[in-house]
């Protein structure tokens, strides 16, 4: 017994004493308790897996039974083996390094202690999605980390912006969701269980699902849950506005851990998956479509957040195609390496945007290399190793990927190296705009306190080093048996790397060497360019074909027709009857004695007939 | 010779004559105006119950129809006790004795 | 034969008096006729060979409710009645029609019943004496009867109450 509860246990506590008390404590107390908690819980996984290492079977702990209705036995289980080691160590670690950067970023905003009390709720149920044994437990998860997203998101609660932006998040993820609840009910339907090792082990015997029958049905419907989770075509739509949210939020959320919870639900349930060929090729053109869609509106963004979060999708899409072509452990390294490069590149944003005031517009930085050079070398290496230049981790992870996907499919192979090129560039372009040149702003900058820029170190190391430190492949192999993709590949490797430095080198040519280039380019291509530059009008579409339609339909027909109508018609009808009844009975009393009379008379003269007519007095 | 008449009288004959009596005793509860007139169109009505009573105990041969009336007979003197005491007390507040008179609970 | 004669008589005197009761205007002429349909009633009962309660009817009835009633209709100075100013429209659309589907429904409940049957003999109608019907009420009614006590005291306090002086 490891006592596996304690690790989304103890960010809990920190929740609740930070909810509860928070608003009493003095801020340091308050950062004592919510780092505390994330370290805590860092320390004790650490702990666990080394004294379960090697992880060689699965080690299970059940506390209690939470559903137990005819067939359906649902138990409160967590179970750790190299896969939940993995998801616990990034979680648990990328989560504890930004809650100390945010202990700087948010020194000076309202509402301190219930950004921590979130921020350790989140924790608390993103662990419990990791750590969870059945579909449902994660699912409690994966709810979970929905609220805490909107809660978070919505955070500056005063801005309509923001709190339509949560909204936004949490409506479109429960679409989503909805998609994964039926999958939920159907697995229930044809497995009689959701616990984890029973369906997997049901599912390895069955045969390899010809055309789309029940199990395509299934693997679809979670698929579902998971694009609305991680961000992919079509609702992906809810991450760009999520950046409305605080920096380290989006580090932490919507970049390293809870939009990767899709991906983990996948590569989880890869025995369904690996038997339903239909739903894996779709996996892997919702990947591609999404990371070409993604990396094309992020070169045009002008906020360097929308960018990250733009690139955010993109890599998602990534990590999908990776599943999606059997690349199981692929897909979860590049969970891995991008939650690396990817907080350390939205934490350093932060950062620069701490440096500027507040200011989020590229146009209006430049020129920082020298004035904040901890800041620029930290994100040095995130962007060496998201434009996927040799060794860095970033590099690893999408060889990994490309490699399985051109042993797949080889036309998805030169798109997604397309895509590699255009992710190069735009990152570049960010680096360049924000670091290159002469300040265009207003403001003073200045580099970030040690609380900030720590972190960024730690991240920069990892983002660099992780690759060659963290063999994840070797480290998923029992779960993820080697041979689901190809073996390294000398030339797929040159050409990918050349791609990337393509990339790199367009965006030196566009950005720092002849400055007046974008703008040429730009109306060259004109309404390419303006399609592009508004995201594909999707945000438009929906609300013109979905959203106004539900608004307007719901105001007329459910509020006016129904619920004022029907429901408070039938309520007051209910008083008016009464009301009328009483009215009429009323009359009865007319304090004319004689009518009184009558009245007795004519009911004793019924009686008699009735006594008659039901055949006399016998 | 004068037609033989029946010997004895058939049952039904006190019957009748009782739920005549009822009806005029009903009749003059619905039609008359002074209470106490009305009051006492009650205790005809009574009367015409008792009447009823004694025909079948005779019917039955036994006595218990004739306590029946007995106790109706008790509890309609209480009741005219009482009734002509509330019956002061109605003179002594409206100063009438009309029926009609009596509204103050009237729409 | 005698039967028939006495009860035709008693039973037209019963019925008349009925409906002078009911018709007559001065309060003292109808409480007058009452007196006289309980003394009709009277005879019948005999008739019916219950001697007890003819009898009780005219001591208890006749004899003391009936003059109750004369005493309250003199006190009060009841006087004729004035005519009609506002009467129930309810009382006056369905009060003889009424009536006339009382009696008619009682009647035929009546014959329905006992349309054929039993013929009363003055002299048969046994029991009926003051010994079958004490009998009876100290054994069977007992509880009845002593419960009807509790109620005349009732009614004793009751009227007594209601009839007295204000307080001042």
């Amino acid at each position: 017994m490891q006592h596996l509860w304690l690790i989304p246990f103890l960010p809990f506590l920190g929740f609740l004493i930070n909810g509860l008390f928070g608003k009493r404590l003095s801020n340091p107390l308050v950062s004592l308790v919510a780092v505390g908690a994330s370290a805590l819980s860092f320390l004790w996984a650490l702990k666990v897996l080394a004294a379960l290492a090697p992880i060689g079977q699965t080690h299970v702990e059940t506390y209690f039974t939470w559903i137990q209705s005819g067939p359906i036995h649902v138990p409160v289980e967590l179970a750790v083996d190299r896969l939940t080691a993995v998801m616990l160590l990034v979680v648990t670690g990328i989560g504890t390094l930004i809650h100390i950067y945010a202990t700087a970023y948010m020194a000076h905003e309202d509402g301190y202690y219930r950004f921590f009390a979130y921020l350790n709720l989140f924790m608390f149920f993103m662990l419990t999605l990791v750590l969870a044994n059945n579909y449902l437990l994660l699912f409690v998860g994966w709810e979970g980390v929905g609220l805490c997203s909107y809660l978070l998101i919505g955070f500056y609660y005063l801005k309509h912006s923001a709190s339509t932006a949560g909204n936004k998040a949490f409506i479109v993820n429960r679409v989503g969701d909805f998609g994964f609840s039926l999958g939920i009910f159907l697995i229930v339907v044809h497995f009689g269980t959701l616990s984890f090792p029973a369906v997997f082990e049901k599912a390895k015997a069955m045969p390899v699902e010809a055309g789309a029958g029940w199990l395509t049905a299934i693997c679809l419907l979670l698929l579902a849950g998971a694009t609305g989770k991680s961000a992919q075509v079509p609702l992906y739509v809810w991450l760009p506005d999520a950046m409305e949210g605080p920096t380290p939020v989006s580090a932490l959320i919507h970049a390293a851990t809870m939009v990767t919870a899709g991906v983990y639900m996948v590569a989880r349930s890869a025995a369904l998956f690996v038997k339903a060929p239909v739903a894996m090729e779709a996996v892997a053109i919702v990947g591609l479509l999404t990371a070409v869609l993604a990396a094309t509106i992020g070169i045009t963004q002008y906020d360097i957040k929308k960018v990250y979060a733009y690139s955010t999708v993109s890599q998602l899409g990534y990590m999908f195609l990776g599943l999606g072509a059997g690349a199981f452990s692929a897909g979860i390294w590049h969970v891995v390496t991008h939650a690396f490069f990817k907080a350390l590149l939205f934490l350093g944003a932060g950062s620069v945007i701490h440096a500027c005031h507040h200011e989020q517009d590229m146009r209006y930085m430049g020129g920082l290399r020298s004035k904040t050079p901890i800041t620029f070398a930290t994100l040095t290496c995130a962007w060496l190793a998201i434009s996927g230049v040799p060794f860095t981790s970033g590099w690893y992870s999408k060889e990994a990927i490309l490699g399985a996907v051109h042993a797949h499919h080889p036309w998805m192979y030169w798109i997604a190296l397309v895509t590699a090129g255009v992710t190069a560039f735009y990152v570049s372009r960010s680096m360049f705009m924000t670091f290159w040149g002469e300040y265009r702003g207003h403001a003073h900058p200045h580099e970030s306190p040690v609380a900030m820029w720590a972190p960024l170190a730690v991240l920069a190391v990892l983002s660099i080093a992780g690759g060659f430190l963290f063999d994840i492949p070797h480290i998923l192999e029992p779960v993820f048996p080697r041979g689901e993709h190809g073996a390294h590949d000398l030339t797929l490797e040159i050409i990918g790397s050349a791609a990337g430095l393509i990339g790199i080198g367009l965006a030196w040519l566009f950005y720092v060497a002849s400055p007046g280039l974008p703008k040429r380019a730009a109306e060259a291509l004109g309404g390419l360019y303006t399609l592009v530059y508004n995201k594909y009008f999707v945000d438009e579409v929906y609300d013109a074909t979905i959203v106004s339609p539900l608004i307007g339909g719901s105001r007329a027909l459910l509020w006016k027709g129904l619920d004022a109508g029907v429901i408070d018609g039938a309520v007051n009808g209910a008083g008016l009857l009464a009301a009328a009844i009483g009215g009429g009975l009323r009359r009865l009393q007319s304090g004319n004695i004689r009518s009184y009379a009558t009245w007795v008379v004519a009911g004793s003269a019924a009686v008699v007939v009735l006594l008659g007519v039901m055949g006399g007095a016998r | 010779m004068p037609p033989q008449l029946p010997d004895g009288v058939p049952l039904f004959a006190y019957l009748l004559v009782s739920a005549v009596l009822f009806v005029l005793g009903v009749a003059g509860f619905l039609f008359r105006k002074n209470l106490i007139t009305v009051f006492m169109s009650i205790e005809l009505m009574l009367n015409a119950v008792n009447l009823s009573f004694v025909a079948f105990s005779y019917r039955w041969g036994k006595v218990d129809g004739h306590l029946f009336t007995f106790f109706v007979m008790v509890v309609a003197a209480a009741e005219a006790a009482v009734g002509l005491a509330i019956i002061l007390t109605v003179f002594k507040n409206r100063s009438t004795l009309i029926v009609d008179d009596v509204d103050s609970l009237k729409l | 034969m005698l039967d028939a004669a006495l009860f035709s008589l008693f039973a037209f005197i019963a019925i008349a008096c009925g409906i002078v009761m009911v018709t007559q205007k001065h309060p003292i002429a109808s409480a007058l006729s009452l007196i006289g349909v309980m003394g009709s009633l009277a005879i019948l009962y005999l008739l019916l060979g219950a001697a007890f309660i003819a009898a009780a009817q005219l001591i208890v009835y006749a004899g003391a409710i009936m003059v109750l009633f004369l005493f309250v209709i003199m006190l009060l100075n009841a006087g004729q009645e004035p005519p009609a100013r506002r009467t129930s429209l309810l009382a006056k659309l369905l009060g003889i029609p009424l009536l006339i589907v009382l009696t008619g429904a009682l009647s035929f409940v009546v014959m329905l019943a006992f349309g054929h049957g039993t013929v009363v003999k003055f002299g048969t109608g046994t029991p009926g004496s003051a010994e079958d019907v004490g009998r009876a009420l100290f054994t069977t009614y007992l509880l009845p009867f002593e419960i009807t006590s509790v109620l005349v005291l009732i009614a004793i306090l009751g009227a007594v109450v209601l009839a007295r002086k204000e307080m001042d």
